[in-house]
């Protein structure tokens, strides 16, 4: 994908012309504080970038610490101006690029709800095995399948569940972390 | 026994009134000066406030007006600017005054009243949501639920305000907190949690960045209101490296003052109404470097054509400021002052110096640009010109060294091309929000701080209007601020532009009618003053000086008049308009006229 300018020349359009968009996963750890989503989510309205995904949930109860983890795309200069802004609001402990610092694992969870009888009732618990899905709800009318994996991998498995009565979809967006023994940051500790 | 017990108990901490606590963390905080409107939110504040001397309020006329005045209180003196308006009107008429602060990076804490916490979400009477409106238009903000908490969220505010790239910082106290009891804390020294920025300029970077500087064969600083946030000191170091490598220095708007306009290596200001060396100057450069501006679009031009051959080195105490509309080969994260004193002391120790023979070249070139004398216009001893008006305002009163504010428009770019300025902190004007109004607030925010110093808010017609009724202030504290108004009928800068790139459609940019201004300033207490003639203008400007008390001077300009050189929108720098004639020659592209 490249982003073509809207008018050449334009002062407001920066970079070379054709600059390619990447996607890239960043890890925000922040004060858990009233307002601190909106501060981030207002900061990529408020300058036009994109959120694919976004996640969020305390994760270090001790040091009053949650973890945002924010699926962006953009020029490789606009992922650098946001992992900047990111940084300079005043609750943000760090910001990590796990797309640029190197090996990352990333899943997400996704619940669907499928409703029907006969033949496609029997033909979705067939794909549910081979994507390893697990049913945590059963009526006579209905299945509702977890599943987690790749963004990729959810994505093929709504695709094959369409035609069998899919009629709910929820997904929690994508979560992160590096491979490896190294950490962001310390637990416990708010530096 | 029991009395000696007594005597070895630490202190209590002091229990205090929330409204107490917050007069006792501005006074610790060093704050002599609040500009403020009361309201039915902050009636506690206020009352504490009637209960001491140590703090000085300055009843404004508008709350716009309170957050401007603290922008002149601030600039002017490099503290913090304090501002203490109600809930709901009070806090949305700040936001403009916010919003300026924070695109000019003006360390601002402006306290809100907010309805009780209670009634939070109730839609209660003067109800706003003070801290969602004003994220995005400050540094920081917050909202004390918890009386215990006050104190330290104050001086919290005050460190956040002060520190990396200054900005405006609110806190948002709702009206119960005012009222209950809490412990107070003093300021400390405690390393703030997540708020560090970097002042140090990364070594590694600095041993390049003279390396490169020195390599240069047409170099040019480009410096801006960076080097004027990091302190007097960082200006003195500024022209002190400028004049070791002998480079030539334009500055930005905000940077006026930042090194002393009669020094020979300045060029003057560059931009869209900058001068031709200035501009082409960047244009042809081989090494810029850049302290403490942001390559903002006013300065840049078109980006693609933004000095297409040099190497750009960056330095800027926000993160987010490099690379972000000009990339650069080099980006040094720290405060212009420690940064200046880390390329000094690297150019001194590695014995740099730079390349004579180039530079020599490079000189004439520019002295060949300059030549070109691109801020002349032809006078009339007819009419007054507005530039001479402004030329013999400087003439007149650059001896006692004034601070002078503008309002925005074609005043405020003459302001910037006519009048020179030798030190920081003696220019306030609205330069990245281009806020009309700015000027007489600023202007009263400047004097209360100086209090013997000559303060001249450099206006048009239309701005002035848009605050006028701080005239009310100034008479009331009897700041002796001059308001020299460039009165063209015009809503000049929008006429220009209607004239260039709207086919002469005057939409709407012509005000049928104006008050009197001489009584008008009558009305309000002022003496008003009126120039029509060019030979009136240095006896008028003499007795607007000579006058105690605020003046309001009303000067009749030439209405057609053009403000050049001109760097029209989607040029870049080296297709400037340097005067009607160009104008007619080179009709602005289409492309240029979606831009602002």
């Amino acid at each position: 994908m490249t982003r073509k300018r809207a008018a050449a020349g334009s002062v407001y359009s920066g970079g070379p012309v054709d600059q390619k968009i990447v996607t890239h996963t960043l890890a925000v750890l922040v004060d858990n504080q009233p307002g601190i989503l909106s501060r981030v989510v207002g900061m990529f309205a408020g300058r036009g970038y994109n959120i694919e995904s976004l996640t969020v949930a305390e994760v270090d109860a001790k040091a009053n610490i949650s973890r945002i983890t924010v699926v962006t795309t953009g020029t490789p200069m606009i992922i650098e101006q946001i992992k900047n802004q990111l940084g300079r609001l005043i609750p943000v402990h760090k910001v990590s690029d796990l797309t640029a610092e190197g090996p990352h694992v990333e899943r997400e969870l996704l619940l669907v709800k499928i409703a029907g009888h006969g033949e496609h009732r029997v033909e979705s618990l067939r794909i549910a095995d081979i994507f390893r899905a697990r049913v945590v709800d059963s009526t006579t009318e209905s299945f509702v399948f977890e599943v987690t994996g790749s963004s990729e991998k959810l994505s093929a498995f709504i695709n094959l569940m369409e035609p069998l009565g899919l009629v709910e979809v929820s997904r929690t967006g994508v979560v992160a972390i590096s491979r490896g023994a190294g950490a962001i940051m310390k637990r416990g500790e708010a530096d | 026994m029991a009395a000696d017990r007594t005597a070895h108990k630490k202190p209590a901490q002091e229990r205090l009134t929330g409204a107490e606590i917050v007069i006792r963390a501005l006074v610790d905080q060093g704050v002599d000066t609040v500009f403020g409107y009361p309201g039915g939110a902050v009636l506690p504040i206020y009352d504490a406030l009637f209960k001491q001397n140590a703090l000085r309020h300055v009843l404004v006329r508008h709350e716009q007006g309170a957050v401007h005045a603290a922008e002149g209180y601030a600039r002017s003196t490099g503290r913090v600017g304090v501002v203490l308006v109600t809930s709901g009107p009070g806090a949305t008429n700040a936001v403009t005054g916010l919003t300026d602060a924070l695109m000019d990076s003006i360390p601002i804490v402006c306290l809100t009243g907010q309805v009780p916490t209670h009634l939070i979400g109730n839609d209660a009477f003067q109800e706003a949501d003070t801290t969602g409106i004003t994220r995005p238009c400050t540094k920081h903000n917050y909202l004390v639920k918890d009386v215990n908490r006050m104190a330290r969220t104050l001086h919290e505010a005050f460190y956040v305000a002060r520190s990396g790239r200054p900005g405006p910082v609110v806190v948002d106290i709702p009206k119960d907190t005012q009222f209950a009891e809490g412990l107070y804390e003093g300021p400390t020294d405690v390393r703030h949690r997540t708020y560090r920025p970097q002042t140090e300029g990364d070594p590694a970077l600095i041993e390049k960045a003279v390396e490169m500087i020195a390599a240069a064969k047409r170099p040019i600083f480009y410096c801006g209101g960076g080097v004027i946030n990091a302190g007097p000191e960082a200006a003195q170091l500024l022209g002190q490296f400028v004049r070791m490598t002998g480079f030539p220095c334009t500055l930005t708007l905000m940077g006026l003052g930042a090194f002393p306009a009669s020094d020979p290596l300045f060029l003057g200001m560059l931009g869209m109404h900058g001068t031709f060396q200035a501009n082409w100057a960047m244009h042809d450069a081989d090494v810029m470097i850049n302290i403490g501006a942001r390559f903002d679009d006013r300065v840049t031009g078109k980006i693609s054509a933004f000095s297409p051959h040099s190497k750009k080195i960056h330095v800027d105490i926000d993160p987010s400021s490099i690379n972000k509309n000009v990339p650069v080969q080099l980006g040094i994260v720290g405060d212009c002052k420690v940064v200046l004193k880390q390329l000094i002391e690297a150019w001194k120790r590695k014995k740099l110096g730079a390349d004579g023979k180039a530079l020599k070249e490079w000189w004439k070139q520019i002295d060949q640009w300059r030549a070109r004398d691109c801020l002349s216009y032809r006078n009339s001893d007819k009419i007054i010109k507005p530039q001479y008006a402004i030329q013999r305002l400087y003439a007149l009163t650059r001896e006692m060294d004034p601070c002078i504010t503008t309002e925005v428009g074609q005043h405020q770019m003459w302001a910037a091309q006519f009048f020179g300025f030798e030190k920081p902190n003696r220019w306030m004007t609205s330069g990245g929000l281009g806020t009309m109004g700015y000027g007489l607030p600023a202007a009263i925010g400047a004097q209360m701080a100086n209090p013997g110093k000559l303060v001249i808010d450099i206006a048009g017609e239309a701005s002035i209007l848009m605050n006028i009724q701080e005239l009310s202030t100034a008479v009331q504290y009897r700041l002796p601020v001059k308001v020299f108004i460039i009165n063209n009928q015009w809503m000049g800068m929008v006429r220009q532009w209607q004239e260039l790139l709207h086919g002469a459609r005057y939409s709407e940019s012509y005000t049928e009618a104006l008050p009197d201004f001489v009584k008008l300033a009558e009305a309000f207490g002022c003496s008003g003053l009126r120039a029509q003639k060019p030979a009136e203008m240095d006896d008028v400007i003499k007795k607007m000086v000579a006058t105690d008390g605020p003046v309001v001077v009303d000067v009749r300009v030439d209405k057609t008049e053009n403000c050049f050189p001109m760097i029209p929108s989607g040029a870049a720098h080296n297709e400037m308009l340097l005067g009607p004639a160009d104008e007619a020659k080179k009709p602005v592209s289409e492309e240029g006229m979606v831009l602002v």
